[in-house]
């Protein structure tokens, strides 16, 4: 295993990983799927819900999963996805 | 979870105008949306900030941002982008428009304003076919690909965008999908940041039009074709970097500098007043 995955980093009590807050806007969703497939962390998935555009929204399966990469939020080509980091009262 | 925040990029666009058009896989979207976020990056001044677009479904992308913007004829948009560049060179003139509008009809405008380095850019959005009047054939459609005007495979070579733009001189000249939004955005904040000429091409899904008849019915189909076949060569010969269905190669493959139109038109003015004024 490399180092740098078995050694505790000396600051991990300090540092605080930012926790993130995604925010769908349900109704302005097309239903293309693309932040769904393509967040590396599989955050995402289809929900089961029918929206005003009568598609399937995406919704969250596991928040603490999100590395606040924005992907989502630059792929989405309806503007219905974004993430912003806690703040640190609610996040750490 | 109920959301009762707007969306950080919200303030770009106009709200009475959304939702937009595109159809639900479309990579137009993803265009506007790498574009804004380029412009927010970069805190530009909204008032200096004009965007053109001609006719397409692309073409609609002026009507959506809020910012100075004009929505002009099929194949013009450089022409009336040329005019407001030079009437104001402080002025920050992006064109946002099809392949279709810049490459057929505007072909022209193209090429002699990245030969004349008129400093206005240019944001192709290439979804190989004219989405918005039901899909026909035009100068980027791939060979063999089938559409509503070549129902049993395209027998014409398609324009290498980026070939083009670099041999008519652009001074900047790049390549990305809608998959390499990251790029893209970053692409795009370097393009507006340049004096002269830019051009990018963002190679974009049109699954309702073009992918149907292409064994590709979905933008996610599209979206994963690209994954698949696209590899990033940066400054590679952009003669060799023709789309195929094996390979799109996407980059960066000019940028260098050059004096621009604009600030050469308006000291060749002051230089010959000046020589008035002597007599
Ligand atoms: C002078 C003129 N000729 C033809 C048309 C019809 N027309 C409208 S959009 C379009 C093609 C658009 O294709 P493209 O620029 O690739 O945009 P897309 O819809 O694919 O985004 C054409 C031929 C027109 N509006 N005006
Ligand atoms: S027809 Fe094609 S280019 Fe036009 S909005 Fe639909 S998917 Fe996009
Ligand atoms: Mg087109």
């Amino acid at each position: 295993m490399p180092v740098r995955l078995w050694r505790k980093p000396l600051d991990a009590e300090k540092v605080k990983l930012p926790k993130a807050e995604i925010h769908i806007l349900k109704n302005q969703c097309k239903g293309c799927g693309f932040c769904i497939q393509f967040c590396p962390k599989k955050v995402l998935e289809e929900s089961e819900e029918i929206n005003a555009r009568g598609v399937h929204p995406p919704k969250v399966v596991d928040e603490s999963k999100c590395i606040i990469c924005s992907f989502c939020t630059s792929v989405c080509p309806d503007f219905a996805i974004f993430i912003v980091e806690k703040p640190c009262k609610e996040g750490c | 979870m109920e959301t009762v925040m707007a969306h950080p990029f919200a303030k770009y666009l106009r709200e009475a105008m959304m939702p937009h058009i595109w159809c639900s896989g479309c990579g137009n979207g993803i265009i506007l949306n790498c574009f804004v976020q380029a412009v927010d990056e970069l805190q530009m001044d909204l008032n200096k900030l004009v965007v053109v677009s001609g006719i397409g479904c692309i073409g609609r992308a002026a009507g959506y941002v809020n910012t100075n913007s004009f929505h002009t004829t099929h194949g013009r948009p450089i022409a009336f982008a040329t005019g407001i560049k030079l009437a104001n060179p402080e002025l920050e003139v992006v064109i946002i428009s099809g392949d279709g509008d810049l490459f057929a009809i505007g072909g022209n405008h193209f090429i002699h304003a990245a030969r004349r380095n008129i400093g206005i850019k240019v944001i192709c959005a290439n979804n190989f076919n004219y989405g918005m009047t039901g899909g026909q054939q035009g100068p980027t459609t791939p060979v063999e690909a089938l559409t509503t005007t070549t129902p049993y495979g395209n027998i014409e070579h398609p324009f290498n965008l980026v070939h083009l733009a670099a041999a008519s001189g652009a001074t900047y000249v790049a390549r990305w999908t809608t998959l390499h939004v990251r790029r893209l955005t970053q692409s795009i904040k370097k393009l507006l940041q340049k004096e002269g000429f830019g051009f990018i091409e963002v190679v974009s899904p049109c699954p309702e039009i073009f992918g149907r008849y292409n064994k590709m019915r979905t933008g996610l189909e599209m979206m994963e074709w690209f994954r698949k076949v696209s590899a990033i060569e940066n400054f590679s010969d952009p003669a060799k970097a023709e789309i195929t269905p094996e390979r799109i190669v996407v980059g960066e493959f000019v940028d260098i500098a050059k004096i621009s139109y604009e600030k050469l038109i308006h000291e060749k003015i002051a230089e010959i007043n000046e020589k008035k004024m002597q007599w």
